[in-house]
C-alpha cells in the first residue's frame, strides 16, 4: 500500500498545476474563517457574523464541513487529471509494461483519494477547531466534542466524490470532457428529480425516495444546509408562521448509500481498464 | 536452455479482424531475437498481449517457468513499445525513479543506465525538453534499469533521424554483447540482420517462420561470377553437379548451389577447364531475399 502511495505521490507532487490546485484549496478552507469578520450595519443594528452563533460548538462542525465540502470542485480537478494525464500520456501503458497491474493502478489511484480526503477533514478538523476555540460561547469538552458525526460524513462525502471522479477521468480520458460530464450528470440528477416531483408523483415523496439512491444526491443528502439551523433564521421563520422542523443529523442510509457508490466506482473503474486494449 | 517466454496458440481478434492467429513460439534465454513483418503484421499486439496492455482472445502465455504472474515477471523485463512514454513535467531522473519504485529496485543504477545512454549531462531536464532520438534513449535507460533478463524492443529506431538510428544501434549492440537476450520487434530488415541470431516471421497475424537466421536459409548460398567467355561459363556451370540453377542479370550470372562448395574450390574447378573468372562472390540470400521469398510463397 505504502509502495502504491509513493508512486502516486511522485506523479504529484512534481506536477506543478496539481500542487497549485491542491494548495489553493487548502488556503481556500482555511478562509472560512474569513466569514467571522463579516461585519454590516442595517439603520442602526449592527450585524456580525461571528455573533450569529455559527461558530459554536457543535453547530461548528455541521456549519464548516457543509461550507469547506463546497470547495471539493478544486480537488475534482486534480483527481480528474491525475486519471486523464495517464492516457494523454501514454504512461498507463508504461505504467504496466513496467510491471504494475492493473488492480495496483487504480488501488493507487484509491489510495490518493482516500489520502486527499483525508487530510482535507484534517484540515477542517483543525480550522474548526481553532475557530470554535475563539468564538465558541460554549466551551466544554463534552460540547467541544459532539457532532462529530459531520466530520465522518463530510469524509465520505469526499471519499465518494473524488471515486466518481476517478471513473470520470478514467471512463471519458480527457480531464475537460469528464468535468463537463460530472456537470452534465448533476443536471442530470436535478431533472429527474423536477420531473418526478412536479410531473409524475406531484405531492408525494416519491421523487426524494428515488432520488436518494443516485450519486450526487446521496452525497449532499450526508450534510445538510445548516443555515435554516441558525437561531435568527428559526426565530424570524417563526415569526412568519413557519415551522422550519427538519432533521438535520447525518443519516445512516446515505452514508451507506455513498459508500456503496465508493465500492462501485472503484470497482468500475478497474473493470473498465481491465476490459480495455490501450 | 533456460526459457523465458513462451507462446502457446495465441489469437487475438479486434472485431472481425484477426490481428494474431495462433501464434506459438518460445523464446530462449541468451539469443536475439528478430520479429519480422511488414506494418499491420500483428507484431506490436503479440507484444501488447504479452507486456499486459492488451487482452487476449484465446491461447495462452507464460513468462519464465510460468510460477509468478504477469506483472511480476515484467519487473524482470525490460521494454519500450513504439514511442516512449514518461511524464512531461519530470526531468529524467525523477521520471526513473518512479519506474524504479513500479520495479521495486533501487534507484542505484540511474546514473549508470543514463551515462550509457549518453544521457547523463541533461538528467536534470525535463522530458519534455528532450528530442525524440534523446526520449527514445532515455526509454532504454529505463528498460535497463533492472537489469533485465530480457530486453524487448519495439521499433526502437522510428522515426529518428539517421544519427539517431545508429545511436540506438550502436547501444542494441553494447547490451547484446553483454549477453542479455534481447527480442526487437521491426520492419527493417538490415536492423535485425544486423544484430539477430533468431527470428520470428509474421504475416497477417500468422507466424512463417521461427528459428534461428541460418535455418531459415536452407540453401546452401550462391555463387555472383562474372567472365569474359560468358557462354562457356555458362556451358560448364550446367555441366556441373554441385549447381542448380542458374540465373543472367546482364554480365553476373548467379549460380544457386545443390552442395556445400567454398569459392576456392569452385574458382580451381573453374581453372582447370581454363575459365577464367574476373569475378567470384560466395554469398547467401540476405534477410530481405529470404524474406520476400517467404512471404511470397504464401501469397
Amino acid at each position: 500500500m505504502l509502495r502504491l502511495f509513493s508512486i502516486e505521490f511522485q506523479k504529484l507532487k512534481y506536477n506543478r498545476s496539481a500542487k497549485v490546485i491542491s494548495i489553493v484549496y487548502f488556503l481556500l478552507i482555511t478562509f472560512i474563517a474569513l466569514i467571522a469578520s463579516i461585519e454590516f450595519d442595517i439603520g442602526n443594528i449592527n450585524f456580525r457574523v461571528a455573533d450569529q452563533g455559527i461558530f459554536n460548538f457543535p453547530f461548528i462542525w455541521h456549519f464548516n464541513t457543509y461550507m469547506a465540502a463546497i470547495l471539493k470542485i478544486f480537488l475534482a480537478i486534480v483527481i480528474v487529471s491525475m486519471m486523464s494525464n495517464e492516457y494523454s500520456y501514454r504512461t498507463l501503458k508504461q505504467n504496466l509494461i513496467d510491471g504494475l497491474s492493473k488492480r495496483e493502478f487504480v488501488l493507487s489511484k484509491f489510495v490518493t483519494v482516500l489520502g486527499f480526503a483525508l487530510l482535507s477533514t484534517l484540515f477542517v478538523f483543525i480550522v474548526s477547531m481553532i475557530l470554535g476555540l475563539s468564538f465558541s460561547d460554549y466551551n466544554e469538552i463534552g460540547i467541544i466534542f459532539s457532532d462529530l458525526d459531520y466530520l465522518l460524513a463530510y469524509f465520505v462525502k469526499l471519499m465518494g466524490f473524488f471515486a466518481f471522479c476517478m471513473f470520470l477521468g478514467i471512463l471519458v480520458k480527457r480531464s475537460a470532457f469528464a468535468i463537463g460530464f460530472l456537470v452534465v450528470w448533476w443536471i442530470f440528477e436535478s431533472i429527474v428529480y423536477g420531473l418526478l416531483k412536479w410531473q409524475f408523483f406531484k405531492g408525494t415523496d416519491i421523487a426524494d425516495t428515488v432520488l436518494q439512491f443516485f450519486p450526487l444526491t446521496a452525497m449532499s443528502n450526508l450534510i445538510k444546509e445548516p443555515f435554516t439551523r441558525l437561531g435568527a433564521v428559526q426565530s424570524a421563520a417563526s415569526q412568519l408562521g413557519e415551522n422550519l422542523a427538519k432533521n438535520y443529523d447525518v443519516g445512516m442510509i446515505p452514508l451507506l448509500i455513498v459508500l456503496a457508490w465508493t465500492f462501485l466506482f472503484t470497482y468500475w473503474s478497474y473493470a473498465l481498464l481491465k476490459r480495455r486494449d490501450l | 536452455m533456460q526459457t523465458i517466454l513462451t507462446l502457446d496458440n495465441l489469437s487475438k481478434n479486434f472485431g472481425p479482424i484477426q490481428a494474431v492467429k495462433n501464434l506459438s513460439f518460445t523464446i530462449e534465454k541468451g539469443n536475439v531475437y528478430g520479429i519480422l513483418g511488414p506494418n499491420g503484421s500483428g507484431k506490436s499486439t503479440t507484444l501488447g498481449i504479452v507486456l499486459n496492455v492488451v487482452n487476449k482472445t484465446s491461447g495462452s502465455y507464460h513468462w519464465f517457468d510460468g510460477s509468478e504472474g504477469t506483472h511480476q515477471a515484467l519487473k524482470k523485463v525490460g521494454a519500450i513499445i513504439e514511442r516512449p512514454n514518461f511524464y512531461p513535467y519530470m526531468n529524467a531522473v525523477q521520471n526513473l525513479e518512479l519506474v524504479c519504485k513500479i520495479k521495486e529496485v533501487t534507484t542505484s543504477k540511474i546514473d549508470e543506465k543514463l551515462e550509457l545512454v549518453g544521457l547523463l549531462e541533461r538528467k536534470l531536464s525535463k522530458f519534455k525538453t528532450y528530442s525524440l532520438g534523446m526520449k527514445q534513449r532515455l526509454a532504454i535507460a529505463s528498460a535497463l534499469l533492472n537489469d533485465p533478463e530480457i530486453l524487448i524492443l519495439d521499433e526502437p529506431t522510428n522515426g529518428l533521424d539517421p544519427q539517431g538510428i545508429h545511436q540506438i544501434r550502436e547501444i542494441i549492440k553494447k547490451i547484446a554483447a553483454s549477453g542479455t537476450t534481447i527480442l526487437l520487434a521491426s520492419h527493417l530488415l538490415d536492423e535485425v540482420e544486423k544484430v539477430c541470431t533468431h527470428v520470428v516471421i509474421l504475416r497477417k497475424g500468422e507466424s512463417l517462420y521461427t528459428g534461428s537466421v541460418e535455418g531459415m536459409n536452407a540453401s546452401h548460398g550462391f555463387f555472383v561470377l562474372q567472365s569474359r567467355n560468358t557462354i562457356r561459363l555458362k556451358e560448364e556451370l550446367e555441366r556441373n553437379a554441385a549447381i542448380g540453377s542458374i540465373k543472367e542479370d546482364g554480365d553476373l550470372i548467379t549460380a544457386y548451389l545443390n552442395e556445400p562448395m567454398d569459392a576456392s574450390t569452385f574458382n580451381e574447378e573453374m581453372h582447370s577447364k581454363g575459365i577464367v573468372l574476373s569475378h567470384l562472390v560466395k554469398r547467401k540470400e540476405s534477410l530481405e531475399e529470404l524474406f520476400l521469398e517467404i512471404t511470397k510463397n504464401l501469397s
